[in-house]
């Protein structure tokens, strides 16, 4: 095993998001048998078109193998990784633990979720755990960072270094409220932020000039995530069975009049998120993308060369202001206990 | 914020009380506990946490969401704001919404929750907020 200097990837999502050029991020599926390779495989599809790679956790409820296994993996090939956490399995010991897992193997970037229940996976039999919640999860991930300590108090030697990062759901209801309930995440801790896949561009739109209005955009840097449908099949799978993801009938549409043929639909699948991508670089306030494949990988080449995306730290420019906000000096849960505190 | 903000003036020395002798308050709370409890389970399907925030969410308790959120709804409600976990149910978060724009508490909707305190399932939640919780830090400090 080639060891490689954990300065040249180590957080390079954050000084992508520094750099004040659009960054791109993208999503490979996490490993579903026991070979290393097969992370390294899709890895390598991707590492040169982004600046951080997602693995996601038990994603849809189906288990697969841990996340940090292959971030893990991706540290040890020089790309920095985006862990995801979810609330789903874990009560908030074993995610304090697996947060400093985390880090030990060189993880710092931490998407926290709530995570995708049980019950559309395969052993919905499952107990849920959901000890806390996502923006607790946030918090969680600030507090160990900001102050050196667990949730106990207990010094952590030498404390970790985190950058958490949160989603968002602009597609689900109440849709007045999603804007308010990001900058409760914001508020938390969450230093970035990566969307659910946007196809309906103008909900997205009102979303973010929301977001605008209440300087959300300003705090933080937001991702768009896009994703290229692969065939009708998937389109109207996540149309109709994929709660908080809304498929407009055009796409669909679309996606019928290209037919069977394997490469015509796959282009125009692509075709479809580049035109998306195009029109979110319209709306003001988004800070780049975040390319959610869906086990297509090699997708992610296509998209950002029609697309014209290049990831932010692929040449050093002059950084201008920061958007990433610094850690919160007094996470919510040091300044008190209590199970509230004021806005 | 304080846990006992929303607790009127005149019952803090009773909270006092209650802080000095932990005994006191385990055997009032034995004696409560069932009332309230039995009480909010009927009114409003409360979940006995011991924290409440009934008051806070248009009176719609948030633990009977699946995923037990206390900070708003997850990513997962469908187009019809129903659940994605039980479809046949309205999403918890989007009925306290919809009934705290009516009602007093609407300002602190937005709030930001700690986690659910464990030990405190199934005590009362009253006789906890003139208490404070245990570990609440302010409450220690005004001692």
């Amino acid at each position: 095993m080639t060891m490689i200097p954990a300065e040249s990837y180590r957080g390079r999502l954050e000084r992508a998001l520094r750099s004040g050029r659009p960054v791109v991020t993208c999503e490979i599926g996490s490993p579903d048998g026991t070979d290393p390779a097969d992370v390294r495989k899709r890895a390598k599809l991707v590492r040169d078109y982004v600046d951080a790679v997602n693995v996601p956790d038990n994603t849809g409820g189906v288990v697969h193998a841990a996340p940090i296994a292959a971030c893990a993996i991706l540290a040890q090939e020089g790309i920095d990784p985006i862990l995801h956490m979810t609330c789903r399995d874990r009560n908030r010991m074993a995610l304090q633990s697996d947060m400093l897992a985390a880090n030990l193997f060189g993880i710092r970037n931490i998407l926290c979720l709530t995570g995708d229940h049980m019950i559309h996976g395969d052993q919905p039999q499952t107990k849920p755990v959901y000890d806390i919640d996502s923006i607790a999860l946030i918090d969680v991930a600030n507090h160990l960072t900001t102050t050196g300590t667990y949730l106990s108090g207990r010094a952590i030697k030498p404390p970790p270094d985190l950058f958490p990062g949160c989603a968002a759901a602009p597609f689900a209801p109440p849709y007045e409220y999603r804007p308010v309930r990001l900058g409760k995440k914001v508020q938390a801790g969450a230093r970035f932020v990566q969307t659910q896949i946007v196809f309906n561009v103008d909900r997205f739109r009102e979303f973010m000039g929301r977001v605008h209005d209440l300087g959300i955009d300003k705090k933080v840097p937001i991702l768009a995530g896009v994703a290229p449908i692969r065939s009708v099949k998937a389109a109207t799978f996540m149309r109709d069975e994929v709660p908080g993801m809304e498929v407009p009938d055009r796409l669909v549409r679309r996606m019928e009049a290209a037919g069977d043929d394997k490469k015509k639909r796959e282009a125009e699948g692509i075709a479809i998120c580049v035109e998306i991508i195009e029109e979110i670089r319209k709306i003001p306030g988004i800070a780049g993308f975040h390319i959610m494949p869906i086990a297509w990988e090699s997708a992610v080449a296509k998209i950002s060369r029609d697309a014209h995306l290049q990831p932010a730290t692929a040449a050093p420019r002059p950084p201008p202001e920061a958007p990433v906000p610094a850690p919160i000096a007094v996470p919510v849960s040091a300044a008190s206990v209590s199970p509230v505190r004021g806005t | 914020m304080d846990s006992r903000e929303h607790v009127p003036a005149m019952l803090e020395p009773f909270g006092r009380v209650l802080r000095k002798h932990p005994r006191v308050n385990e055997q009032l709370n034995r004696a409560m506990a069932p009332f309230e409890n039995s009480a909010k389970v009927l009114l409003f399907s409360c979940n006995m946490c011991g924290q409440c925030l009934l008051h806070e969410n248009g009176y719609t308790c948030p633990m009977n969401c699946p995923k037990q959120l206390r900070n708003g709804p997850c990513g997962g409600v469908r187009m019809n704001g129903h659940c994605e976990v039980r479809p046949e149910m309205e999403c918890v978060w989007l009925k306290a919404e919809r009934r705290s724009r009516y009602l007093p508490g609407r300002y602190l909707f937005v709030r930001l929750h700690a986690p659910l305190d464990w030990r405190r399932k199934g005590s009362s939640a009253i006789l906890n907020a003139v208490a404070g919780f245990p570990g609440d830090v302010k409450a220690n400090e005004k001692e």
